[in-house]
């Protein structure tokens, strides 16, 4: 075990009860990050955020500092957008920062809004989380009456505009580009990149940069404490700390802030510090790397470190910072189909691979479940993912399987990655757990679950 | 249809391993269309922003990082790009996609209007996958739904591919029906309570690439096998849309869109696409009457032409006039204009009905095309009526130049229309005012208060103007006014910038063709006046070709109310309902001493003939139309008339033989023989150059700058060069009407206790086209009279009361109701709708139209 308790970055006001209070906020250093940027040049500030290498933790782990480098050069104006539309299936991580230090999140959009020069941020926060809406929207009432919001920012000649949006619940919301379209008050679906990169052409058609909840919250600390002190923490590939949010079949599920890239599966799933092992002493089955759209892992790969450079080449990814773990009293076909229905649900409708492909899906799965499946219906899973997400499919590779890993990310006939993204959950099920599928199709009932 | 302004530069892309040549900025989809490779499609659509959501296009795109699937319809070609539209990959995509389209696609292709002409069966066969692997129940939805009067929808059918929403909101600006939903529950319709009233709405029909969308007008009514086909032009109005006119046992039963690239490109109004139900209308005359007795009874053609020679021969010259002619081809109203100035003699020709502007304006002043109009970046001046209800198709052109192309619109009216939405600046001015507006336009600014607009809009409206390249749209916004106020406007562009090109927006059918082919006052076919061409039309085989300027419409019709009118041809003209003023078209009618109509209907104004000559129609003739342009396109002859109905210029050709001339015109392609021969303005119009191929968009270039026009006085000598060499080769041709600033009255000053009359059409009339189109007859509204909000407390009613309101030449009582968008101290009405009509009050001698609100 590798569990190095490092001081936590983002969640150090989690566990007061009003840590989302503007004087709890300023008397634990609050806004000491962004006054140390305002003394700065704003290119200075954004070269500090690329030293310190920190990657974007909403899913595809990006470096911040380079993507906002993307913005061409004398385009203005240039927008801020906040992607608080947390809701990948398992995480939870974001709300969390939202509800218990929303000044924290605030400091970080000023200071990014002061790198790249954007004079208006969007916040847009996902419809469900009622709490985390109310205590943003206090908070940016309280910054801006405070005057960290607003018009010549505590005496300097930098100004900025905060504008809080909830959204209407759609998971799709979540990819950046349908975040734009829905905060342009369109149907939330996304468009095609190209041509349509946001740091080019984006909200408005103006350049703007779309950055996570966690990621914009690790700057007020990176400011402060330097990015020497950031990279020190984590590997060189994934450095600074991340918040994981475990759910499933652990004695105690939350959300946990450790070091990146040194910590590995095996210790958040099993470190009495963390969640502290698998419920009522059962084994581990299999478990879910980065979300509902991760592909899935064995016990086996239980021991590979939380750092996307290692993941991503596995078949997998660490995606959102879920990791969801199913015990061995799992039916993995009803899983399977529960993950399935989601995106069939959550699919926009926007072009035909996704909208009517993970919906056959579905009711291939449910057909099986209701003991009505064929045993043809395997392999025809298979052929519909692979019309959405072309072979090979990301997999990873185990000591019983004869093949090698597939590394993400997947191809795709459809705009976005919510259509392949079904694919994670059959691909990896079927390989895996064949046997309990042939039991559903052949004799519609679930055969006893044997472990892995 | 790109937004691209740089030059295209040609670039090489390897499609299927053979290298091909393409242009910077196009897509791959139409780089390889071009070059001999189809790409299957569906929610493309070469006029519309491409989406690539059907994924049907995808293919293998190799841009030197590895091939990967990408939407052909969205990436543009690249120097160097490798395309395989044809490897495994790609064929088990767009395998995979048809299937994805076809689970969920009901397979009532037996009983769907699309089967045999739909996207989606021909895609399939030749791409999609052999049989369904999908077993599970498919989505329903409650069968078809009316989205409007005129469009169904069958959301089952339906594949989601974003054409119709798309025209709706980016082409036609009427976002009425929208995706709601999500993920496979996704459904196109529209919103509670907001029908999908659209005027644009039938060209969502032509471009659904299934048949979730149909029209009323054609459903059921045939299999596209069995249908017959003949490229024409549309005569509804006046912009000139290329159409395919369909028909099967001889009915009409369906127009579709033709996409050419200077006119419509590909899309059609409501009216114009289904008003052809009046064409097949029960109600058509099937042959000629006469008024025996009193009453009007069929008679034999025989007896019907010679009562109307009988009643021609026995009038003078002087007074025989001739009113309308919109409706016929060039070719018929060159015929009729040969009867009428060469045969008969007389100049009180007009083919307009008071609503129009003076021929030698619309002729005269330098003419633009709509592409000039509509080109990126340009600024167009709007001295027009509301485009979208009298010009639907220049509407959609205008309104993508605006949105797509960065073109500006300044507005000049009585009135906000739709335009208005589009346009930089709308100044609203006091009816008959826009002279004296425009004069302050090109001052640049204003030091107080002209025609009811403020300095301050003058001064931004001349700043835009002032960036240069700009075109003119001319036409008449208010027919409660004369036209003396936009001519004044055009005289004092024209004299301060003569460069400036000017669009008509004169919206009856071939109006153009009429005015080209001598059917107004002081003109002879060919753009040239009675005396720059009389002596070429004398030695041309006229005998008689009037010597004196005639009467226009309105004088027309107040001669013929004064007794001084023994004959009144009415050619498809039917000025009791059409006339802005209709109590003097009554008295008119009353007062000829014989009227003869020549129409397809029994209308308002033919029942009170003496002779009806029953007239074939748009689809039944064979010719020439002309449209805003000065645009030369064919229409097609695709069935035959009711009953003996006969085609305008045989009639002409028949009276005139029994009045003792041969005209010499023995059919369409040898009268545009003739023309083209004799027009000055007409040289290059040849039956050859007509049918070319590049005469499928219609002739329009040359017309007047490459026509050899003479030097006034050459050729006028006796003795000249013989007649019968043919153009161009042949004698130097009489000069074509230049432009000179006719004398315009200015309007009075404002009356302090009075509302100044604006007067506008709509669409959807009370026309014969619409009211004998069983799909549009219904689409009208009703008449109310609109006044600023800030006028109803002067005027001291209230919203939706009942007023009178009273001209100097009648009353009417209407139901009123405030509209921002009329100007104050304006009170605006509608012609032509059902309810009280207001043409009554409509003085058309006078410049603008005062009327007095009170209570009722």
């Amino acid at each position: 075990m590798t569990v190095t308790n490092a001081a936590p970055i983002v969640s150090t006001r989690c566990g007061l009860d009003d840590g989302h209070t503007l004087d709890v906020y300023l008397a634990t250093g609050g806004y000491d990050g962004f006054k140390a940027a305002l003394a700065k040049a704003p290119t200075v500030v954004g070269d500090e955020v690329k030293a310190a290498n920190l990657l974007g933790r909403g899913g595809a782990g990006f470096p911040a500092g380079t993507k906002w480098g993307f913005c061409p050069p004398g385009v203005w104006p240039r927008y801020l957008v906040v992607n608080g539309d947390e809701s990948e299936p398992g995480t939870y991580k974001d709300r969390l920062l939202m509800e218990k230090d929303p000044h924290q999140l605030i400091e970080g959009v000023l200071i990014a809004c002061y790198a790249i020069g954007a004079a208006q941020a969007f916040l847009y926060v996902r419809g469900e989380m009622a709490l985390a809406q109310e205590r943003i929207a206090q908070a940016l009432n309280d910054a801006y009456a405070a005057g960290y919001i607003g018009k010549n920012i505590l005496g300097s000649e930098f100004s900025v505009d905060v504008v809080l949006h909830w959204g209407a619940g759609a998971y799709i919301v979540g990819e950046e580009t349908a975040l734009i379209e829905s905060l342009e008050g369109n149907r939330g679906m996304p468009r095609l990149k190209p041509p349509f990169f946001p740091a080019a052409k984006g909200l408005y058609l103006q350049p703007t940069v779309v950055n996570n909840v966690e990621t914009l919250a690790n700057l007020p600390w990176i400011m402060t404490n330097g990015s020497a002190a950031f990279t020190k923490l984590g590997t060189e590939r994934a450095p600074g700390t991340r918040l994981f949010a475990i759910s499933g079949h652990v004695k105690n599920p939350g959300v946990f802030e450790v070091e990146y890239g040194v910590t590995t599966f095996r210790d958040l799933i099993y470190a009495p510090l963390y969640c502290g092992g698998i419920r009522d002493g059962n084994e581990l089955k299999a478990f879910i790397p980065g979300g509902g759209s991760a592909p899935w892992f064995l016990p086996e790969h239980v021991d590979m470190p939380l750092d996307p450079s290692v993941v991503g080449p596995s078949g997998s990814m660490l995606g959102s910072g879920a990791i969801v773990v199913m015990d061995s009293t799992t039916d993995v076909v009803k899983a399977c189909w529960r993950l399935v229905r989601f995106y069939a649900r959550e699919s926009c409708g926007k072009c035909t691979p996704c909208r009517e492909g993970t919906s056959w899906l579905e009711k291939i799965l449910a057909r099986l479940l209701a003991g009505e499946g064929r045993p043809t219906d395997l392999d025809l899973l298979l052929d519909v993912v692979d019309n959405i997400s072309p072979a090979p499919f990301p997999k990873a590779k185990t000591e019983a399987g004869d093949w090698e890993a597939v590394p993400f990310p997947y191809k795709k006939t459809t705009i976005c990655d919510l259509g392949p993204s079904v694919g994670s959950p059959i691909v990896s099920a079927l390989l895996h757990f064949r046997d309990e599928f042939e039991s559903y199709a052949n004799r519609g009932v679930p055969v006893e679950v044997t472990l892995v | 249809m790109s937004d691209t302004q740089a030059p295209a530069e040609t670039i090489i892309v390897t499609v299927n391993g053979k290298e091909i040549e393409a242009e910077t900025g196009e897509l791959v989809i139409e780089a390889a269309e071009r070059n001999g490779t189809y790409i299957p499609r569906f929610c493309y659509h070469p006029r519309m922003e491409p989406v690539g959501m059907c994924r049907m296009c995808v293919v293998e795109i190799d841009t030197g990082r590895g091939p990967a699937l990408q939407p052909a319809c969205m990436i543009p070609v690249a120097p160097g790009m490798v395309v395989d539209t044809e490897s495994e990959v790609t064929k088990k995509a767009q395998d995979g996609v048809l299937e994805f389209l076809l689970i969920n696609h009901p397979l009532d292709c037996p009983v769907c209007d699309k089967g045999g002409e739909c996207p989606l069966q021909d895609q399939t066969l030749s791409y999609g996958p052999g049989e369904s692997r999908f077993v599970e129940e498919k989505r329903h939805f409650e069968k078809p739904i009316m989205i409007s009067d005129l469009v169904a929808l069958d959301r089952e059918r339906c594949i989601l591919c974003d054409r119709c929403t798309r025209f709706a909101s980016d082409v036609a600006g009427d976002t009425l029906i929208h995706f709601q939903d999500r993920g496979n529950h996704t459904q196109v319709n529209t919103f509670p309570d907001h029908p999908f009233a659209s005027y644009f709405s039938g060209n969502t029909v032509q471009i659904c690439p299934v048949g979730a969308l149909t029209a009323t007008p054609y459903r059921f009514k045939a299999r596209p096998w069995d249908l017959d086909q003949a490229e024409s032009t549309c005569t509804s109005c006046a912009v000139g849309c290329r159409t395919l006119v369909q028909s099967s046992r001889n009915e009409i039963l369906r127009y579709q869109g033709v996409d050419v690239d200077p006119v419509n490109w590909g899309w059609l109004c409501d009216k114009g696409r289904f008003g052809f139900g009046s064409v097949n209308s029960d109600e058509r005359l099937d042959g000629p009457l006469a008024r025996r007795s009193g009453a009007l009874v069929p008679v034999p053609w025989g007896e019907a032409l010679s009562t109307a020679a009988d009643a021609l021969r026995a009038a003078s010259a002087d007074k025989v006039a001739v009113l309308g002619g919109a409706r016929l081809t060039n070719e018929s109203a060159y015929a009729w204009a040969k009867l009428a100035k060469g045969v008969i003699g007389t100049d009180h020709v007009d083919a307009q009905l008071g609503d129009g502007l003076p021929a030698e304006v619309v002729l005269g002043l330098p003419r633009a095309t709509i592409d000039q109009v509509c080109a990126p970046g340009g600024t167009v001046l709007l001295l027009a009526p509301d485009l979208k209800e009298e010009l639907p198709v220049l509407f959609l052109r205008l309104r993508h130049a605006v949105v797509r192309d960065g073109a500006t619109v300044v507005e000049l009216g009585s009135r906000r229309t739709p335009v208005s939405e589009l346009a930089a600046v709308t100044l609203l001015h006091r009816p008959g005012a826009a002279g004296e507006v425009v004069r302050a336009l090109l001052a640049g600014s204003a030091t107080q208060e002209v025609g009811g607009v403020e300095p301050a809009a003058i001064a931004e409206a001349a700043a835009l103007l002032d960036r240069g390249d700009v075109t003119v749209v001319l036409g008449r916004s208010n027919l409660a006014e004369s036209a003396d106020g936009v001519v004044a406007a055009a005289s004092a562009i024209h004299a301060a910038h003569p460069e400036v090109r000017f669009l008509s927006a004169l919206r009856r059918g071939n109006v153009h063709g009429a005015l080209d082919m001598g059917l107004a006052p002081g003109l002879l076919p060919g753009r040239t006046t009675l005396e720059a061409a009389r002596t070429w039309y004398r030695r041309r085989g006229w005998p008689a070709v009037p010597t004196a300027r005639g009467h226009d419409a309105l004088a027309i019709l107040e001669a013929a109310a004064g007794g001084q009118v023994d004959v009144l041809v009415l050619l498809g003209a039917d000025p009791v309902a059409d006339f802005p003023d209709t109590e003097l078209a009554t008295r008119a009618l009353a007062g000829a001493r014989a009227v003869i109509a020549v129409d397809r209907f029994l209308t308002s104004s033919a029942q009170h003939a003496d002779v009806v000559l029953a007239a074939a129609g748009a689809s039944e003739v064979e010719g020439t139309t002309t449209n805003i342009e000065g645009r030369v396109s064919r229409v097609a002859r695709k069935i035959t008339p009711p009953g003996t109905a006969r085609d305008d210029w045989m009639l002409a050709a028949e009276l005139s033989r029994l009045l003792g001339t041969d005209l010499g015109l023995e059919s369409p392609a040898q009268i545009l023989e003739e023309i083209a021969a004799v027009a000055p303005s007409h040289a290059g119009i040849t039956p050859a150059a007509v049918d070319s191929a590049s005469g499928r968009d219609g002739l329009v270039e040359g017309i007047v700058e490459d026509a050899p026009a003479a030097a006034p006085g050459e050729e006028r000598e006796e003795g000249g060069p013989p007649v019968d060499v043919p153009a161009p080769s042949g004698p130097a041709r009489p000069a074509v009407v230049t432009f000179t600033a006719p004398a315009v009255a200015e309007a009075p000053a404002v009356d302090a206790y009075s509302l100044r009359l604006v007067a506008t059409r709509k669409l959807y009339d009370l026309g014969t086209d619409v009211q004998h189109a069983p799909g549009l007859a219904g689409l009208t509204s009703d008449t109310v009279l609109r006044l600023h909000p800030h006028d109803f407390d002067r005027l001291g009613v209230d919203p939706g009361t009942v007023v009178t309101v009273t001209a100097a030449t009648g009353s009417a009582n209407l139901p009123v109701q405030p509209d921002l968008g009329v100007g104050r101290g304006a009170a605006a009405v509608v012609l032509h709708q059902p309810g009280p009509q207001v043409g009554a009050l409509i003085d058309a001698s006078a410049t603008v139209t005062e009327v007095r609100v009170v209570k009722t």
